[in-house]
């Protein structure tokens, strides 16, 4: 376990990180969840108005404290830890695949007499949790060709759609840099279990289950 | 705006070269949104369209705001952009998904233009 945590998040003597926990901690730690969001919106609200200043922070925290109240969200678990040399690889790479992917779509654009053709493929994460899910899903859209359809939250499965096809290489190419950017986004901040889950090889999505409960 | 001291003689001040870089930022953001338009113009299906809505305009976008950080130069409003950068980014994917998700289940896409369809494989 390396010291770099995120948020100060302590680790206790518990070597099994998929033993449960007991209910102080899981109390401790959504209160501890709330008071960053709380935080993280009071700092926002302070952007927004262009300045810091005692009213504006106190009407952030009060602003923030009815978002938390009326709208609640389901708590995210965030059981990994920030990686910075995988999280700048993340974002590099994130930022070359947006320039490509723009100017690639922005060629097609302009080029005359030029019909697209595109697929829909059905892509199965290896991480299975919302986090990496919604990440992912928010990646690959900016990313080269690809555009989230339909998100199968039960069995972390992404409906891709793919543009410019021009046989099935694209295909296998688009699924492969999906489970690349799922990879390298749980490099960065997933858990040691989540890690171990990518060394396994990719399970292509059944054909017997897939859909199965539609 | 002559916020930079000179480095050498003959060479342009810090202010002038980033006003130089944030001219070049504005016209390269401006293109590709226009890129971006014609794109939403052209392409032949709700799915394609949301493609081009995605990528080059939120890339314009970025660029535009890195031109305008780039001329002002002020704490303040490169706060204000760096937010706007920020939400530009998470909410364009999830807009797009949105409209692309609700064309595919109200039978608006053309399969015609598809060569695989792996959502519709299963259901």
């Amino acid at each position: 376990m390396s010291g770099r945590a995120a948020g100060g998040r302590r680790r206790g003597p518990v070597a099994d990180p998929d033993a449960p926990v007991t209910r102080v901690r899981a109390r401790l730690g959504r209160w501890r969840d709330r008071l960053l969001t709380l935080a993280w919106m009071a700092l926002i609200w302070c952007l927004l108005w262009g300045r810091f200043s005692w009213g504006n922070l106190l009407g952030g925290l009060l602003v923030g404290g009815a978002v938390l109240l009326f709208f609640p969200l389901p708590p995210v678990t965030f059981g990994g830890r920030l990686r910075l040399w995988a999280l700048l690889e993340l974002a590099g790479r994130f930022v070359t695949e947006l320039v490509s992917a723009s100017i690639h779509v922005a060629r097609i654009a302009v080029q005359p007499g030029y019909r697209p053709r595109g697929a829909i493929i059905a892509v199965r994460l290896r991480v299975r949790t919302d986090l990496n899910l919604a990440l992912t899903a928010e990646a690959i859209s900016l990313v080269p060709g690809t555009l989230i359809v339909e998100v199968d939250r039960e069995r972390g499965v992404l409906y891709v759609h793919v543009l410019d096809v021009r046989g099935p290489e694209d295909l296998t190419g688009s699924r492969d840099r999906i489970l690349a950017t799922e990879a390298r986004i749980v490099r960065a901040i997933g858990s040691a279990a989540e890690l171990r889950l990518l060394a396994a090889p990719a399970a292509p999505v059944p054909p017997t289950e897939r859909g199965a409960d539609r | 705006m002559n916020v930079g001291v000179v480095a050498a003689p003959g060479w342009p001040s810090v202010g002038v070269v980033a006003d130089w870089l944030g001219a070049g930022c504005l016209v390269a953001g401006g293109l590709l949104s226009l890129a971006a338009g014609i794109g939403v113009l052209r392409f032949p299906d709700v799915l394609d369209r949301m493609h081009a809505a995605t990528k080059p305009q939120v890339l314009g976008v970025l660029l535009l705001l890195a031109g305008v950080a780039l001329r002002l130069r002020t704490p303040d409003d490169v706060g204000m952009i760096m937010l706007v950068a920020v939400f530009q980014l998470a909410t364009a994917p999830v807009a797009a998904q949105m409209v692309g998700r609700a064309a595919y289940r109200s039978g608006r896409v053309d399969r015609s233009l598809l060569d695989a369809d792996e959502l519709a494989d299963g259901g």
